[in-house]
C-alpha cells in the first residue's frame, strides 16, 4: 500500500469566489521513495503541499488522500503531525519569545502525547538536539533565540531541517528548501536531508532547481501546471526540464 | 527560595492525614449582620479586640465614604453593588473542622491540572484573611508552618504577622505607617476598605537587613455574599530588602463578589520591595455571570533616596479588574518598576495600569504591560507618569503591547503623560498585534493542539514580564496562562 496516495485532488481557495487551484492532481508515494514535484510559479506547489498538512484556507472540492490507508482530508493539523505529515515551509514563521529549544520539545511532546508515547527526558533531549544540530551547523545561540526570529533566510531552512530531524516524521514535504540557500549550506541542508532518507520514510521535494536534485537525488520527477501533474519521470526529466524549460507544458495546457 | 520549597515539602508530607476525610464539609461561619453601618464598623474592630485609635480611625474612613462616589471612569461596565447586601465580617466558628476540602473541587481540579494542588500552595501563605484565615491557620497548625516561618524571619528582626495582630503588638509602627500611602480619603474603594478592613498582611524589615525568605500570602474568598477587603502594609527600612508574593482564588459562584484591598508599600533610604502578584481571582462563567469584582488601591512609595519598588503582576482572574499599582517615587535617586501581564477572556473586563509620579531629583521608572484579550473581553491599559516640578533628570520608558486572539475582544492603551520639568525624558513605545493565523497554522504543524500553540505564543509575547517573578511563580504563571486562555480558540 502506497504511504501517501492523493486521487483526483481538486482544491479551491476557501470562499465563495475562491478560485480552482488543483484541478484533478493524483499521485502516488510509496515508502523509501523521494519525489521531486518541479512547475512553473503559481502552478499549486504550494498549495498542495499546504493541503497535505491541513491549512484552513483551502476547500477540497473533489478526490482524496489517504496517509497509510486512513483519510488523510478528515484528520485535524495537529494530529496529521503526530502521524508524519511535516511541512518544511517555504517561508517558515516566526515564533517571537519562544525559544527555538522550547518549541522543539513543545512539538516533540506533543507529537509523542498523540501517540501515546513517555514525554523525552530533558538529557535525552538535549543530547537529541546538540547532534542534530551540530550537523546542520546551527550554533546554541540560534537555538536561544525565537523560533526563526532575525533568521537569515539560509537559517531558517536549516532550522526546518532540524525541526524535520528531531520529529522524525514519515512522509516530509519540502517547499523550496533550497531557495535563499547559499552554495555551503546547499550541501549542508541536502546532507541532512540525506541522513533522513530511509526505507519507510518518503519524501516530496518541491523545487525549482535541479541543482537541489544533484544532491538530494530522487526517484522520481513530476511536472506540475495549473493544479495537475502533467508529466512524470525519473531524475533525468530534470535535467531536460532545466535545458527546456516549461514553455511546452504550458502549451499543452492551454 | 530553600526555605519555601521546605514548606512545599512539609506540607505534601502531611497532606495524606489531613485530607482523607470526606470532602463538602459545611462551615459555621460567624458573620457580622448584613449591611454596612456604624454598629458593623464597630462589630468588625470589636472581633479584632482592637484599640480604641484604631476603630476611630475605621470611623472616620466610613464617615468620610458615605460622601463619596462610586467612580465611573474607567473602562469597564457592571450592576450597581448594594453595599447593604453584603457581610462584611465572616470567620469561621471552630476553626478545626474546617479543611481545604470545602474548596469548590472544581478549583482543586483546576490546580490539580495546573500542577499546584491547592494543599501545596498553602505552603506559601504566611498568613490568609477574611474566610479562609482560619483555614490556612489549620493547615498551618498542624504542620507549624507558621512557627517555621516566624522563627526564622524573627531571627534576622523581620517582623510578619496579620495586620490585626501588629495593630495591638506594634501599635507604633502601624499608626505611623498605615494610610500615609494611600490615605484615607484616597479613593471610594480604598476608603471603604479603610473602614471595614478585616485582615492582611503586615511586613516590617528593619534596618540593613535582607529578608532571608521570600514572604507570601494567599488569598480566597471563601464565604457566599462576603466581602473581602483586605489590607496590607510593607516598610523596608533603611537599606532592607524584601520580596513578596501575593496569590489569590476564589470559588465559583453565580453572584459577583467584591474584592477591595489596599496595599501600602514604604521603601526609606536604599531599601528595595519587590512585590509580586498573580492573581487568579474566579473570573465569572462564559456568559459573564459570576466573578469577582476586583477593585484594589496598591501603591509603593519610594520615601527614602536610592530606593526602589518594583511590582510584577500576573493578572488571570476577576470579572472585572480595577487595579493601578503605582509608584510615589520622592527619595532622590528612587527608582520605580511595573511588569504586568493582563490576561482577559470570557467576559472579563480588565482595566489596569500603574502611576509614576516623579517627584525627587534623577528618578527613574519603568513599565512593561502585556495585555492580552481573548473571546469577548476588553482589556485596557491605563497609564500615567508625571514629573514635578523639582523632578530634575526624571526618566520614564514605557512598553505596552496588546495581543488580540479571535476578533471579537478588545485591546485600549490609555497613557496619560504630564512633565512639569524640562530636563525629563519620558519614552514610550506600544504595538497591538494578533496571533496569526500563519503562527497558528505553523505550530499546530508541528504538533501543538490549538490550545497549545496559543499558550505557547502568549508565553512567549509575555517572556519580558515572566523573566520578573521569582522562578517558582514563573512557573506557576506559564501554566496558569495556558488554563485561562483555554476555550479561546478554535
Ligand atoms: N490563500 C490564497 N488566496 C488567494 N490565492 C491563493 C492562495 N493560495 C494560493 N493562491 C494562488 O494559487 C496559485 C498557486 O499558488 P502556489 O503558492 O500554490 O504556487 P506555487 O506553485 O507554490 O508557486 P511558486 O513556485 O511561486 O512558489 C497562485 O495563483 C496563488 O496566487
Ligand atoms: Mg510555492
Amino acid at each position: 500500500m502506497a504511504l501517501l496516495d492523493i486521487d483526483n485532488l481538486h482544491a479551491k481557495i476557501d470562499g465563495e469566489h475562491g478560485k480552482e487551484i488543483l484541478k484533478g492532481l493524483s499521485l502516488k508515494v510509496n515508502p523509501g521513495e523521494v519525489h521531486a514535484i518541479m512547475g512553473p510559479n503559481g502552478s499549486g506547489k504550494s498549495t498542495l503541499s499546504y493541503i497535505l498538512a491541513g491549512k484552513e484556507d483551502y476547500e477540497v472540492t473533489d478526490g482524496t488522500v489517504t496517509l497509510d490507508g486512513e483519510d488523510l482530508l478528515e484528520m485535524e493539523i495537529d494530529e496529521r503531525a503526530a502521524k508524519g505529515v511535516f511541512l518544511a515551509f517555504q517561508y517558515p514563521v516566526e515564533v517571537p519569545g519562544v525559544a527555538t529549544m522550547t518549541f522543539l520539545r513543545a512539538s516533540l511532546n506533543a507529537q509523542r502525547k498523540k501517540r501515546g508515547e513517555a514525554e523525552v527526558s530533558t538529557p535525552d533531549f538535549l543530547r537529541l538536539v546538540k547532534d542534530k544540530a551540530a550537523h546542520l551547523g546551527i550554533n546554541q545561540d540560534m537555538l536561544r533565540r525565537g523560533v526563526n526570529v532575525g533568521f537569515s533566510g539560509g537559517e531558517k531552512k536549516r532550522a526546518e531541517i532540524l525541526q524535520m530531524a528531531i520529529l522524525e516524521p514519515k512522509l516530509c514535504v519540502l517547499d523550496e528548501t533550497d531557495s535563499g540557500l547559499d552554495i555551503d549550506a546547499l550541501k549542508v541542508v541536502s546532507e541532512g536531508v540525506n541522513a533522513l532518507r530511509s526505507p519507510d520514510r518518503a519524501m516530496i521535494v518541491i523545487t525549482h532547481y535541479q541543482r537541489l536534485l544533484n544532491h538530494i537525488v530522487p526517484d522520481f520527477v513530476h511536472v506540475m501546471n495549473k493544479g495537475r501533474i502533467v508529466r512524470s519521470g525519473g531524475k533525468e526529466l530534470a535535467l531536460e526540464l532545466e535545458a527546456n524549460g516549461y514553455a511546452e507544458y504550458q502549451q499543452d495546457a492551454a | 527560595m530553600p526555605a519555601v520549597q521546605e514548606t512545599v515539602d512539609q506540607v505534601r508530607s502531611l497532606d495524606v492525614d489531613q485530607y482523607k476525610y470526606g470532602f463538602f464539609t459545611e462551615i459555621e461561619t460567624e458573620k457580622a449582620p448584613k449591611g454596612l453601618s456604624e454598629d458593623t464598623v464597630r462589630f468588625i474592630s470589636a472581633k479584632k479586640n482592637e484599640p480604641e485609635w484604631m476603630l476611630e480611625w475605621r470611623l472616620e474612613a466610613f464617615r468620610r465614604w458615605l460622601t463619596m462616589r462610586e467612580p465611573d471612569w474607567a473602562r469597564v461596565s457592571y450592576p450597581p453593588i448594594d453595599y447593604q447586601d453584603l457581610y462584611y465580617y465572616s470567620a469561621p466558628k471552630r476553626p478545626s473542622e474546617l479543611s481545604i476540602d470545602d474548596i469548590d473541587p472544581e478549583i482543586l481540579a483546576t490546580y490539580e491540572k495546573l500542577g499546584i494542588p491547592l494543599r501545596e500552595r498553602d505552603a506559601l501563605l504566611g498568613i490568609a484573611s477574611g474566610g479562609t484565615k482560619v483555614a490556612v491557620d489549620a493547615v498551618f497548625d498542624s504542620v507549624s508552618v507558621a512557627t517555621t516561618f516566624k522563627e526564622e524571619l524573627s531571627k534576622a528582626g523581620v517582623i510578619f504577622m496579620p495586620i490585626s495582630e501588629a495593630v495591638r503588638e506594634y501599635p507604633e509602627l502601624v499608626k505611623k505607617y498605615l494610610g500615609s500611602v494611600v490615605p484615607v480619603t484616597d479613593n471610594y474603594f480604598a476608603t471603604l476598605n479603610s473602614a471595614v478592613f478585616s485582615d492582611g498582611s503586615f511586613v516590617y524589615v528593619p534596618k540593613g537587613v535582607r529578608c532571608p525568605m521570600e514572604l507570601s500570602t494567599y488569598f480566597r474568598i471563601n464565604e457566599r455574599n462576603t466581602g473581602q477587603f483586605e489590607r496590607t502594609l510593607i516598610i523596608a527600612d533603611e537599606g532592607a530588602y524584601v520580596s513578596y508574593l501575593e496569590g489569590c482564588t476564589a470559588p465559583m459562584r453565580d453572584e459577583n463578589q467584591l474584592h477591595a484591598a489596599v496595599v501600602e508599600l514604604v521603601a526609606l533610604d536604599d531599601a528595595e520591595i519587590k512585590y509580586s502578584t498573580v492573581q487568579n481571582w474566579y473570573p465569572g462563567d462564559k456568559d459573564g455571570k459570576g466573578g469577582i469584582f476586583n477593585f484594589v488601591t496598591k501603591r509603593g512609595d519610594c520615601r527614602g533616596d536610592r530606593s526602589k519598588i518594583s511590582w510584577t503582576q500576573v493578572e488571570t482572574g476577576s470579572a472585572i479588574t480595577w487595579k493601578y499599582p503605582s509608584c510615589i517615587l520622592r527619595g532622590d535617586n528612587s527608582q520605580g518598576e511595573f511588569y504586568s501581564i493582563a490576561i482577559s477572556n470570557g467576559r472579563q473586563q480588565v482595566d489596569s495600569g500603574t502611576k509614576m509620579i516623579h517627584l525627587g531629583k534623577n528618578t527613574s521608572s519603568r513599565i512593561i504591560s502585556k495585555g492580552i484579550a481573548a473571546g469577548y473581553s476588553d482589556n485596557t491599559y491605563r497609564g500615567l507618569v508625571t514629573a514635578h516640578r523639582k523632578a530634575t533628570g526624571a526618566r520614564n520608558f514605557t512598553n505596552c503591547d496588546s495581543l488580540l486572539i479571535g476578533d471579537k475582544c478588545g485591546a485600549h492603551t490609555v497613557p496619560y503623560i504630564e512633565s512639569k520639568n524640562s530636563s525629563a525624558q519620558f519614552e514610550h513605545e506600544a504595538t497591538t498585534s494578533k496571533i496569526s493565523d500563519d503562527q497558528l497554522f505553523y505550530c499546530r504543524q508541528r504538533g501543538l493542539d490549538p490550545e497549545e500553540a496559543t499558550a505557547l505564543i502568549v508565553n512567549g509575547f509575555v517572556k519580558d514580564v515572566l523573566q520578573q517573578l521569582p522562578m517558582e511563580f514563573a512557573v506557576e504563571a506559564q501554566k496558569l496562562i495556558a488554563v485561562s486562555l483555554e476555550g479561546s480558540v478554535g
